[in-house]
């Protein structure tokens, strides 16, 4: 059929950060479709410069409010390595800890906040609370449940205290850590009702073939750092991470674009689930099982219930290490150092895929040079090739113009994409 | 909503993000066990992070984040002819922020740094006082939710909204903290604004001072403080700089 569409969105909505979608149909002719990020770009990079190392996570934290450990983190990690510091055990597990409670949240946050209003056929998940109170319930359980873990182990869930070159400013405290774990425990019921919930629910048929990368260690569920690899066969290591970006710029978007083997590839969930998923827990292979998710899989919406079976994964995992912190003295919580010169890059796999922060230090313990590559700069180009590939099928199967728009927007969202993060 | 027997109106509030993280704007949708409270005192009108519903008919305004980008102070201005009340929201709308870090450099050079030949468009960061008028400040980096129920509940009874005057420290000593200081590391604890509940030094990780100075502020002796334990200026010169909220240090003094 010769038909006409447009869609000219500006500032989509329920994303983090502003961007556009523009897509113009002429005579069943697709002509145009884009993934423009319009946000103000901030320049970290040039923040960074001449910083003291000590204060470089406290500054890069703030690269995200909803990632702000996994920026910290990844930030002490490009330290430690270029000043050769061996954080201690005890501070590594807090980490891993932490970086559970932000992914939790974050994954929470996106799927009840949202996504959700997409499937329920509401503008937000407000009128929700009315609707589906159970739901919305658990939904906020396990979100403050993440914002909790954040809490315990880095002093507030939002832009990290005690998270630190080195290790831990402070050693997370025994009885709250105990709270923690039976707050795990009474909280497992309301991830079961969000699994029932998602399993009500059709997720859009469309698969593109694409390149998925993520980090990989061969024996964790990927977190903090590790091998850099992708579903086509690289394998690469951290300090490497220019050869695993190629990031580009496009004259209509601020962020800029990422590619590897092919014209575009993708991070996120669904990119840890498709390299990774034999080091899940079982029961997150399980509930990986129940909704037919297998690797590789090439649907972007399954992005949001990989995000779920992590979240299945987190909750296990954290009672674990729980376990593993309160078995010991929580003691030695930081390791000294002295400045030293040095270059390094410390990869860690935030909520929406891997961040790169690459850092130099020089003599005097400054920051001589910063690079930050974002993980939804790595899924622009994703993004921007599955909206073609999407309203084409759309269009060869008759939709109209309604579930066309409703379809492009799902399909951003699905990637989560992080647009402040991503014009750091 | 009923509050002491009498129905009152919802406030109707927009959300507005500028040049920032949207941490502040997150914290909204944190402190889950008090949030259907909270929500129930708002009637959401205008904010794009959670709703795609917008309407233009909003009495306050939460403004979060700096200002870098010409076309948004055309935004904002607009922002403020709508609102009754515009409230600065988080240490970037407030202060400028860490995005004010930028400002140490020409700006070419900056674009020249990230973007190199590509054409961008980013002048100096603005705190949102030096382009429209501003009726209330929230400051924090991010926001203290506690503080912002506080903040809409003043608001919503109509009765006085106030940030303490005082400084971190009264609130870090009332929770039996180490001080800083004694540890060997500068901290603004005395110097800055508390409402945080001293979050930052209770985590062993100096004070930055997101919520700016103290009004109760003894600026001379806390340098004093520094040199007498000879503490490095540079590096409180550093944290002084690090949200732009401070004025920086007379170069005598450095």
């Amino acid at each position: 059929m010769k038909r006409d569409y447009s869609l000219d969105i500006r500032h989509l909505t329920r994303v983090e950060g502003h961007a556009n979608i523009r897509i113009t149909v002429r005579d069943g002719q697709l002509l145009d479709a884009r993934w423009a990020i319009v946000e103000t770009p901030r320049f970290f990079e040039v923040m960074l410069k001449g910083m003291s190392a000590e204060l470089v996570p406290f500054l890069t934290s703030r690269i995200c409010g909803i990632c702000s450990i996994s920026h910290s983190l990844a930030s002490i990690r490009a330290v430690e390595r270029a000043m050769d510091i061996v954080p201690p055990v005890l501070a590594e597990t807090t980490r891993l800890l932490a970086m559970h409670g932000e992914t939790l949240q974050s994954h929470a946050l996106h799927l009840f906040f949202l996504i959700a209003p997409d499937f329920a056929g509401t503008p937000s998940a407000l009128p929700l609370l009315q609707s589906h109170p159970d739901l919305v319930r658990a939904g906020l359980q396990l979100k403050e449940l993440g914002n909790e873990i954040s809490t315990v182990t880095t002093g507030r869930c939002t832009h990290p205290v005690s998270l630190v070159v080195g290790g831990l400013s402070k050693a997370p405290d025994k009885q709250k850590l105990l709270n923690l774990r039976a707050m795990i425990q009474e909280r497992k019921p309301a991830l079961e009702k969000t699994c029932l919930f998602f399993h009500s629910l059709t997720i859009p048929a469309f698969s593109r073939e694409t390149e998925f990368i993520s980090l990989s260690n061969g024996s964790t569920y990927p977190s903090i750092g590790g091998r850099l690899v992708s579903s086509d066969g690289v394998n690469k290591d951290e300090n490497d991470y220019l050869l695993m970006t190629n990031e580009y710029t496009r004259d209509f978007s601020t962020s800029k674009f990422t590619r590897l083997s092919r014209e575009s590839s993708a991070a996120g969930a669904l990119a840890r689930f498709n390299n990774n998923s034999q080091l899940l827990h079982p029961k997150a292979k399980e509930c990986a099982e129940s909704f037919g998710l297998q690797p590789v899989c090439h649907n972007p919406f399954m992005n949001n219930i990989a995000q779920l079976v992590e979240c299945v994964h987190i909750l296990e995992d954290a009672e674990n290490l729980i376990n593993s912190l309160l078995d010991s003295n929580l003691a030695e919580i930081k390791t000294p150092y002295v400045s030293k010169a040095g270059t390094a890059t410390g990869a860690v796999e935030a909520p929406r895929g891997v961040l790169y922060h690459h850092i130099s230090i020089d003599e005097q313990g400054k920051v001589a040079k910063a690079d930050c590559i974002i993980p939804t700069t790595q899924n622009n180009g994703n993004i921007h090739d599955d909206l073609r590939a999407l309203v084409e099928q759309a269009l060869s199967e008759g939709k109209n113009d309604g579930e066309i728009t409703k379809l492009c927007e799902m399909a951003v969202r699905s990637y989560d994409p992080c647009i402040s993060c991503s014009v750091h | 909503m009923n509050h002491l027997g009498f129905e009152m109106e919802r406030v109707k509030i927009g959300s507005f993000d500028f040049t920032c993280c949207e941490g502040c704007q997150l914290q909204l949708a944190n402190k889950e066990s008090t949030l259907p409270d909270f929500l129930a005192l708002l009637d959401i009108r205008n904010f794009r992070e959670i709703s795609s519903e917008r309407h233009d008919d909003y009495d306050i305004a939460f403004v979060e984040g700096s200002i870098t980008r010409r076309d948004e102070i055309e935004r904002l201005k607009a922002i403020r002819a709508q609102a009754k009340i515009l409230v600065a929201f988080g240490t970037c709308a407030c202060f400028g922020g860490v995005n004010s870090l930028k400002n140490r450099i020409p700006q070419a050079e900056a674009i020249m740094e990230v973007y190199k030949d590509k054409a961008v468009e980013t002048m100096p960061s603005l705190k949102i006082s030096d382009i429209v008028q501003v009726d209330l400040s929230i400051p924090g980096c991010p926001v203290s939710k506690d503080e912002v129920e506080r903040v809409l509940v003043g608001i919503v009874t109509r009765s006085q909204v106030s940030l303490p005057t005082y400084p971190v420290c009264v609130d870090c000593k009332q929770r039996l903290n180490t001080c800083l200081f004694d540890l060997g590391e500068i901290c603004l604890g005395p110097i800055s604004r508390a409402g945080c509940d001293a979050v930052c030094p209770t985590g062993k990780t100096p004070c930055l001072g997101c919520r700016g100075p103290a009004e109760e502020l003894n600026m001379p002796a806390f340098l004093e403080l520094v040199k007498e334990r000879g503490l490095s200026l540079e590096n409180l010169t550093e944290k002084l700089s690090f949200y732009n909220a401070f004025e920086p240090l007379a170069t005598d003094e450095t």
